[in-house]
Formats: structure tokens, sequence, C-alpha cells
């Protein structure tokens, strides 16, 4: 409404304003699971994950190095020196030597304890804990420190999801099991269905509006009701569970959204350049694959990005026509049902095998959106 | 030499008949025109021709073989759509050389006919594009290179021009002429809307209308001569004026009493049984004038004038129940609205039709 | 494939290999339909019916009456078995006890069925995410396509939202159960939902947040609903002639439906300003009956508003904009061109999206299946069939419920059958 003389700038403020607050909750839940898969098991079950994206200070316990192996002697008292962050050192806002008072000190000062003892801590947590002999024993000094714990993120969750873990906690075989289902029962049906669709959409015979009527009233039948007749049916004629019944199925249940959509996109191709080819020579079959196809090209990807998102999701179909006991052709979505009834509370696993569940799919719609909009509207039956 | 002849051809979708009888033999080298109002069946006959119809009753030859269950790339013809029909995701010289590949030619048999027919149609230098890159005039220029290539033995044209604006519209169809003169032995079929199309480039017209065929014949015969009313009012702009008559002397001329007072001998041949019969006067609105005289076709009173410079035309207040009546006179002239003209022509250009609607010429 | 031979050790790599036979099928799957089409045809063309003799131009006709059926056959025959024959096969199975050898029961397992509490569950909940997600999804759609139709960074918003389309039931159920998670009240929550919910102590925020809103909420949405109801009335008892039996019934439906939803609203109002809320304790929002349900519907409504917003945006840019420029110059402001010129002018596109979420409403297993699995009083019509079919192994009260499912679709079938006919004229 920008271009209407006299509006008031103040709704186009409420309505920027409106969408960004709708954005934020609808991309909150998947950054929760994004930021998460990148958190330890601890940082996770200690802080929500909007707090990990902020410095936050932190409370933390450390110890000297042990003075018996560790003590040389600087004139007559003895020294232990060291560091105590492994790593890179962390701002140190306070520190202590008695869990009473953890912030006693701050960095660079030294804690005297009484009979000659005595602790200097620098900020970068290198340390001095001199004393006598008889001070210097036993354990470490325990250093309270209060340190600034910046965003820490790692790697290791998507380290053990994809390669190190064991069992249910390694997605890396279910993957490959989801990839193996998902790209035949892409490609297969739309083949099949684009032949089809052509006949359906340019050539004439006797009981096409019927045919297309068909294809129409499959497109809303619940595939529950497919299961048991076709699970029996798989059973009965020996193809049991596994990847052939589930490419079956998937092709099967692609087909009528396959039909419907690539008839209605190609009965709108020009009528002209079909009768054109005609005159030229070329057979049905080469209409078909010389003109057709290349300019149904936006159809055919828009069912590809459909039924991929829709074999890929799956949870159901594999459920029933290919996982069999022994579970070795487990897909991803059932591995993380599994995993939450097995693992409800581990989310560094959870969250990490769902993203590398639904990463595929999110680049594929990012790359392919444009398709799936045209898809979508010629899809929606009118 | 007959390059296709048409027997008692019929078409119907169920029980609708659209096209009766069709009777029609075309020479080689001859330029068609299929002319006539919209749902008269003229694109329906020239796809019947293409193959992309199936026939219904009666025979199609060409070249002396019967084609009627023929598919159309084994007819020997070649088509320009009025869409043009490129392929889209094909360039110029793809789309060109598409039938030439699917008929298993060698490339260089391609190659050559489809740089000649470039040539021909200056597209030398658009062979790479695609459709989309092309301006409408270039994507009918390639639609009948497409054509050429083929060399086929009957060119057929579904309304070329259409999509194309004015001024494109003259320039291409005066290309067309032109192709046409270079390629004296093909046989072309042209169907139009536009009579000044079918005028301008036909050796010999059809008019259909109503799913028949009104006349057939060279253009100035049928502006000169015309076989009844609807081909007197269709060629022609404006249409011919059409008035009631009665025959008051027959014999080697005609001579008549117009309803409201006018009167003419015309030098057309009538029958003594023609006597006293009502009839239909045609006469052009260019051959009319205004006379001051008592020898007057029609007198009216005049309703509108639009004055074009080179032409002024006279709309006169219909007679009730007559069609208006219109003057179409050289140069300028300055006459007030509402005055009563009396309006004559030379006898030689006057038309008589029985009440039928059937020309005296043609009895 | 270094994954593949970590697994197999390098040997018997194409049996154990998922992703070469993966491959493999791909080959000899397309290669095969592809051959088949292609030998069909040349099969058509050179041996049964040769374009070649004198018959030739009969035989290419016939050839040509031939095609079309080549061309149909695969996609025929898994549109009839895997879709068209398992309707009347379920039909069959749900009137057969398996129990007793397939024997034929009649209408035992229906009656079986209707007898238990968790089929009654099933379907009041079904009912529930029938009115509510739809509804939610197309209002939600509807307002994002009207708040980014005019702006600059629209596209990008949409996209963002139109994301969750891509994402599986099951992966989104693992994003939902962490912002529902709930920790002991002495750990800090983890789980947005309890996060927020721990800010709330009874105070003035916590009453207008949790009674005040709620309570407008309420409101407005049962006037609105109060409001078409009226219209409904007023319809059924005006003197007019367009009184047709299917209209007259969608009208009933309407009131019926209207009143029951405004009846809800006031005694959900009720339960808003009666119930004294536990203030300060982490909630186990899945757990807790009825409420449940919602929070397994905003996972679905959160998935199919980006559609809905899609197909709307696309419908609102293609309303004339002379209609809006009309209603400007007549002195409409916002909101009254939204919902006197826009909103008519795409309520046929409202109403496909309206269809279409409640197709994908009645068969929603996924999340139901993955987060509570029917406990707590969440059961589903699609849930509750998968737990007859394959864990009580009661293959004919499955198939009663499947059937149950597939009755309630019908009307969509017939409709759309009726306007793709319609169209096809």
């Amino acid at each position: 409404m920008d271009r209407i003389a006299g509006h008031k700038s103040g709704l186009t403020w409420a309505v920027h304003l409106s969408v960004v607050i709708l954005v934020v909750m609808w991309l909150f839940p998947t950054v929760g699971l994004f930021v998460s898969s990148f958190r330890t098991a601890d940082q996770i079950s200690s802080s929500g994950w909007w707090a990990s994206l902020f410095t936050a200070e932190q409370n933390e316990v450390f110890r000297t190095l042990d003075p018996d192996d560790h003590k040389v002697a600087d004139g007559d008292v003895f020294v232990v020196k060291g560091s105590i962050f492994d790593g890179a050192p962390r701002p140190i806002s306070a520190w202590g030597v008695s869990s009473k008072d953890v912030s006693a000190y701050t960095p660079g000062d030294a804690a005297d304890m009484g009979g000659g003892e005595s602790l200097l801590l620098q900020p970068d947590g290198s340390y001095e804990w001199r004393g006598p002999a008889n001070k210097l024993k036993g354990r470490g000094q325990r250093i309270f420190v209060t340190a600034e714990v910046p965003p820490d993120f790692t790697m290791g969750n998507y380290e053990t999801i994809l390669f190190s873990g064991s069992g249910q906690d390694n997605m890396a075989r279910a993957f490959f099991n989801t990839l193996t289902v998902t790209v035949p029962a892409t490609i297969i049906p739309i083949v099949i269905a684009a032949f089809a669709a052509y006949a359906l959409a340019w050539m004439e015979f006797p009981g096409r509006p019927l045919l297309i009527a068909f294809v129409v009233a499959l497109l809303v039948v619940p595939l529950q009701l497919a299961l048991i007749p076709l699970l029996r049916l798989h059973l009965g004629i020996g193809i049991g569970k596994g990847y052939l019944g589930v490419w079956l199925a998937h092709t099967a249940f692609g087909m009528p959204l396959a039909v419907y959509l690539l008839r209605n996109y190609m009965v709108g191709l020009p009528r002209d350049i079909i009768e054109n080819a005609k005159v030229d020579g070329a057979t049905d079959f080469q209409i078909f694959t010389k003109i057709i196809l290349p300019l149904s090209f936006p159809a055919l990807a828009s069912f590809a990005i459909f039924q991929f998102l829709w074999t890929w999701n799956d949870l159901l179909v594999a459920k029933v026509f290919l996982i069999d006991a022994t579970g070795s052709t487990t897909v991803m979505t059932n591995q993380i049902v599994e995993l939450l009834g097995t693992r409800g509370g581990n989310w560094e696993i959870l969250a990490t095998a769902a993203f590398v569940s639904i990463a595929l799919p999110l680049v594929v719609f990012f790359a392919l959106q444009r398709y799936l909009v045209r898809g979508l509207l010629a899809g929606s039956v009118k | 030499m007959t390059s296709l002849s048409l027997k008692d051809v019929s078409k119907s979708y169920g029980a609708v008949e659209v096209l009766r009888d069709i009777n029609l033999e075309i020479q080689e080298g001859e330029l068609i025109v299929f002319v006539g109002p919209s749902g008269c069946g003229k694109s329906t006959l020239l796809r019947m021709i293409a193959g992309l119809e199936s026939i219904t009753g009666g025979t199609l030859d060409i070249d002396g073989v019967q084609v009627n269950d023929v598919p159309p790339a084994q007819r020997g013809i070649a088509m320009v759509f009025q869409s043009y029909a490129l392929y889209p995701h094909m360039t110029v010289y793809d789309n060109m050389a598409f039938a030439l590949r699917l008929a298993g030619k060698t490339s260089n048999e391609i190659d050559s006919a489809v740089k000649s027919a470039a040539k021909t149609l200056q597209l030398d230098h658009l062979l790479d594009r695609l459709p989309k890159a092309l301006s409408g005039g270039q994507r009918q220029r390639v639609a009948i290179g497409r054509s050429i290539v083929r060399d086929p033995k009957v060119f057929l044209f579904d309304e070329p021009l259409s999509n194309l604006d004015a001024a494109l519209r003259v320039a291409t169809r005066i290309e067309i002429a032109q192709l046409k003169e270079s390629m004296p032995q093909s046989t072309m079929i042209y169907v139009t809307h536009d009579q000044v199309e079918a005028m301008t480039l036909a050796s010999r017209i059809v008019v259909l209308h109503g799913g028949n065929i009104e006349q057939v014949g060279a253009p100035l015969e049928l502006y000169e001569r015309p076989a009844n009313t609807f081909v007197a009012q269709f060629i022609g702009s404006p249409a011919m004026n059409m008035v009631d008559a009665t025959v008051t002397a027959t014999g080697a001329e005609t001579s008549l009493r117009m309803d409201d007072g006018g009167h003419a001998t015309v030098p057309i041949a009538s029958l003594e049984s023609d006597m006293g019969k009502k009839v239909k006067l045609g006469v052009r609105p260019e051959d009319l004038s205004i006379t001051e005289t008592d020898d007057f076709l029609v007198a009216a009173k005049l309703a509108i004038v639009e004055a074009l410079g080179e032409t002024t035309v006279l709309y006169f207040d219909p007679r009730e129940g007559a069609d208006a009546f219109i003057a179409k006179l050289p140069g300028i002239h300055k006459v007030a609205k509402g005055t009563e003209l009396k309006l004559t022509a030379p006898a030689e250009k006057l038309h008589l039709f029985d009440e039928s609607g059937k020309s005296f010429l043609y009895r | 494939m270094p994954l593949g031979h970590n697994h197999t050790g390098g040997q018997a790599v194409f049996a154990d290999n998922p992703a070469l036979m993966g491959l493999f099928t791909i080959v000899i799957g397309v290669g095969a339909c592809l051959a088949y089409f292609y030998f069909s045809n040349v099969i058509l063309d050179t041996v049964i019916f040769p374009a070649k003799g004198k018959d030739a131009g009969k035989n290419i006709n016939r050839a040509n009456m031939v095609r079309p059926w080549l061309f149909l056959f695969p996609a025929l025959f898994a549109l009839t078995l895997y879709l068209a024959y398992p309707v009347f096969e379920t039909l069959r199975l749900s009137l057969t006890d398996r129990s007793q050898d397939g024997a034929f029961v009649g209408l035992a397992n229906y009656r079986q069925m209707l007898s238990e509490d968790k089929f009654w569950e099933a379907v009041r909940n079904n009912l529930l995410w029938l009115v509510i997600v739809p509804a939610a999804s197309t209002a939600f759609g509807l307002l994002v396509a009207q708040l980014t139709d005019r702006i600059r960074w629209g596209n990008f918003a949409k996209s963002l939202i139109f994301m969750p389309m891509a994402i599986s039931f099951v992966g989104a159920s693992v994003i939902f159960k962490l912002i529902y998670d709930t920790r002991p009240v002495e750990q800090s929550q983890i789980g947005v939902l309890n996060a927020i919910w721990l800010h709330f102590d009874g105070g003035a925020g916590s009453l207008f947040f949790l009674k005040v809103l709620p309570t407008l909420l309420l409101v407005a949405f049962a006037a609105a609903v109060a409001y078409v109801v009226w219209g409904s009335v007023q319809a059924i008892t005006a003197q007019r002639r367009d009184k047709s039996p299917a209209t007259m019934a969608l009208r009933l439906v309407v009131i019926v439906g209207g009143l029951w939803l405004v009846w809800t609203s006031i005694s959900g109002l009720i339960g808003v300003w009666g119930s004294a809320l536990p203030y300060g304790e982490p909630q186990t929002w899945l757990t807790l009956p009825f409420w449940n349900n919602f929070f397994l519907m905003v996972v679905l409504i959160w998935i199919q508003t980006g559609f809905a917003m899609v197909i709307l945006s696309a419908a609102l840019r293609g309303i004339p904009e002379e209609t809006v420029e009309a209603a400007i110059i007549d002195g409409a402001n916002p909101f009254q061109i939204f919902f006197k010129i826009k909103v008519p002018q795409i309520m046929g596109t409202i109403v496909v999206v309206w269809t279409t979420i409640t197709l994908t409403v009645l068969k929603v297993f996924d999340i139901v299946f993955a987060m509570t699995n029917g406990q707590w009083e969440t059961q589903v019509l699609a849930n509750y069939m998968y737990d007859k079919l394959f864990r009580a192994n009661d293959w004919g009260v499955g198939s009663a419920s499947a059937i149950i499912i597939m009755i309630m679709v019908t009307p969509i079938l017939v409709w759309n059958v009726y306007n793709a006919r319609k169209e096809m004229r």
C-alpha cells in the first residue's frame, strides 16, 4: 500500500513488525533444534539452547597440579606453577580458594591462605602456589573461578551420529537406507505417470473423462486403506517386506498426484505445437519424448520434489512395507521414533539425528522452492 | 495438373454437421484462399486436408493419391499455424531441422535445406536463437521457413497473419506474395477471415459459409460477379447495399422499380417468368454518386457523414425493415446531416439477385 | 562409499550396500519402464499393425486406437491394484474375523469398535483436529499472505514460514518435543514453553496473558462463529429460491457445528477463569488431558500454514488490482478492503486450501505416533487403526476404522470429482 497517497506510515510499520514476529515464531523451533545439535549433553541439560548464543558467567572449580609431583624448590619455599585452562584462556571475573567465598579475589591478586601459603592467579589462568613443604602436600589446591563462557559449540554430536556411534546412535546406515528408498521411488513414478498423463491430455480414446475422474477420486483415498490388503498381497506373492515392496508402494501412492499434476500441465501446452509436430512426421512416442517431456520440465520437477519430500519424510509406508524384524532396513524417521522411545532425554543425540534427517529436504526445499510452489498451485484440486 | 481434389467431403462431430458436400479441384501452383466468417468451417477444412481432423465422408486426393487415412506427415503437406507453433525449447535451426531429422535425412541434407531456407527468409543470423528471443515477424518467418525446408507438395497457412500488428501484417503479406512468386510450382492453401488478405494474395478464393462453399473464383470475379447475396456482401467494404425491387420489364435487359420510388434498367438478362417478381438489386457503396435528376436509384435521408479525406462515407436512415444504406464517394463532400439525397449508379455496375439470394448471372 | 566398506569389510558389497543396490534399481526400474514404452510402441507399429502395404492407413488408425492404452497401462495398473482394489478389500476385511480364519462376521467388528472408549476418544480428538487445524492453518496462511503481499522482503519471509513443509512429521515432532520438554523444578528448564511458564507468577502479567488475552480471543472467536451461524439461519428462513437440498444440508451442518463451537468457547471461558493455574511448577505439557491435543495440533498447524500461505498468496495476487483501487476510491479502509473485497474474491481458493488440509488431518499419524502414541487421551483414528493392525493384530477392527476414515473423506472425494468433471466440459 506504499503507493497510495495519504497512507498512514504507522500501519506499514505494524505490518513489518507483525511479519517479523510471525517469522521468528515459525523459525524459532527449528533453530532450537539446530543449535541444540551443536551442544554437548551437559550444555543442553544445564541451560536452554537460547542461552548458549550469548556469553554467560559460569562458576567452575579447578584444582592445581599435584604438589607431591610438581613442586619445585624456590629458596626455602616450594612453588607449584601451572594454568587452570587446558586450551585458550577465558576471561575470569573473580576467583576464590574456598567454597564459602568463591569470588573473593580478582585476577592478578594473590590469596593469602595463612602459614606462608599463598596463591596467585593471573588473568590468563596461570597460577603460582607457594608455601612451605608442610602445606604443599596431598592433593592440589582447589580454585573456584567465575569465568565468562563464550558461546561454545561442538561437532561431536554429528561425529557420533554419522560415524563413531554404535547401534541406534548411528544414523549412517538409516541415511543410506532412506536414500535407497527415496531415489527409485521418486524417479520411477515420474516416468510411468508422464506417459499416462500424456495419454490423458492429448490422445483421443473412449472413456478418457472417466479415467480422469478416476484419478481425481484416488487423489484423496487415504493410504491407510491400502495397508492391510497390500501387505497381505506382498506377503502372498513373495515380495515380503523389503525395498521392492516399498518402491512399489511409493510408486503407486504417488501416482494419482503425479498423473493429475502432469496432465494438468500438459493439457495447457499449445495444441498447435503438438499438431505441428504431427505434421512434421513425429509419432506419438516422438512427440512425447522430444516435445512434451522437455516442455513439461517444470511440472516434472514439481512432482519430483513432492515425491522426494514425501518418501524421504514418510514413516508409515516404511514401517508397513519395508522394515522387518531384523531392523537392518530401518529408515531415519523410524530410527528417530525409536530414539524418542529409548533415549528420550538425550537431546544431543535426538536433535542431531533429527537434523541429519531434515537437512537434505531443507537443502532441496531452498534450492528448488520455485518448482515446489508451482507444483502446489497446480496440484490442489480446484 | 491437379494437385489436390476434394470430392463430396463432409465433416460432422456427432450429430453436428460442420461441412457438407465440399467439392474442389486445386491445380498445381495455385494459391487458394479459404475465406468466410468465423464458424464457417474454413479452418476445419484446412485441418482435414492436413490430416489433423478425420474426414467423415467423401475423398481427399493429393497428387492423385487418396489420402483420407494417411497420417499428416506422409501427405506431403506443410502447415503454418496461427500461433506459429514454434517448439519453444529448440533453436531456430532445430525448429527447421526437426521434421527432416524425423524423416531420417542426413545431416548434410538437413544443413543445406535449412541454410537455404534461412537465406531466402533472411533468418541466417538468427539460427542459434530460441523462439522467445525473436520478434513476432521473425517468428512468423521461422514458421514459414520450417515449412519450406520440407519441400512439400502443398503449403497450408492457418490465419498466419492474425497475430501480427497492422503494419507488420501488411509487410508480411507482401513477403508471402513474393515467396509465392519465387516458388511458382508450389500449391498453397491459405485460410483467413480478412478479405483484404484474400483479395491481395489469392489466385482463386473459396468463400465458405455455414459449412458450404458459396463461390469459387478469382478475386475480381468474386467482386464483379458475386454468385449470391452472401458473397456479394462478404467481399468488398463497406458491404454491398441491397435494395428491394420489383421486376417491371424482362428480356436482355431488366427493368426494376424500387419499393421507395426509384427505378433502374440493368443490362442483365431475365426470363419472362420473372415479370412482377420481388428481387434484390445490389449496388456497391463505391459505385454510387449523388444526382439531382429524377433518374435516381434511391432517395434517402442522410444520417451520418464520415469524412476520411480521400473518401466520404455517407450513412442513410434505413427504410423500415431494410438494411442501412451506405454510399462511399471519392474526395470531400460537404453535405449536412438530415438532407434528403438522391443516389444513382452506372447500370453495368448493378447486381441482381432473386428472392433466394442467387445471382441472375448464374441461373 | 567408504561407509559401506566400513560396514561390510569390502565383501558382498553389492548385496549389503543399499546405496549401490538403489542405484542398480534405478537403472533397472527406469530402464524397464522406458523399454516397455519404447518396445511396446515399436511392436504395435511394426508387428501387429504394420504401417505398410495396402492396409497401411487403416493399420495406422488401428494402432492409434491401441496406443493410449499402452501409455496408460502401467499407471492404471498401479492405481487399480494399490489404491482402488484395497478400498474394496478393506471393506471386505472389515466384515471378517482373522482369528476365525477370515470368516464373515457381519458388523461384529464395527460393534466391537463402537464399544471401545479409545475409539470414541479418537473420534472426538479427530473432530477437534478437523475444526482447529484447517481453520488455524488457513487463518495464519491468509494473514501471512496478506501481510507479506506488499513488503519488499515478503518473499524472504514467506520462504521461511514455508520451510516447515520440507520437514518430516517425525522431525517436527522432535523439534516440538524439545519445546515441550520438562525438567524438575530445581533444574533450569530447557523447553521454551516451561521456561516461559515459570515466568508467570500469578501477578498482573499473568492475569493479562493467561486470563484476559485468552478471554478476548475466545470471545472474538465465538462472536465470529455466531455471526456465521446467524447468517446461515437467516439464509434458511429467508424466502429465496436457491434452496437446493445440498446447500440446505450444508447450512444445517454449519449451524450445528457452529453452535457446538460457540458452546465449547463459552465453556472454555469458564475454564479460563475458574481454574487455579499451577504457577511455578513446570508442566509436562503432553500429558495434560485434553490440552495436550492442542499441543500436538500446533505441530501440524506449524507445518501446514506455509502451504495455505503459498496458495492464498497466489490467489491474492490474482485479484484484479482495479477492484482494490475502486474500493480505495470508494473510501474503504485496509481492513474493509481485506474482508469485503479481497476475501470474497478468493473464497474458492480458501475452500480448496481448507479441504486439502482437512485431508491431511484425517490421515495424520506420524505426529501422534511419535509424540504420545495416543496415550494421555490423544488418540486419533489413523493411529488407532495402526494400533489395531500392527499391535493388537486385529485386522477386522483395524479395517473397520480405516473404513471410518474413508467415509469421512468421501464427501471431499465426491466434491472433487464433481468439480473436475465440471471443469472438463
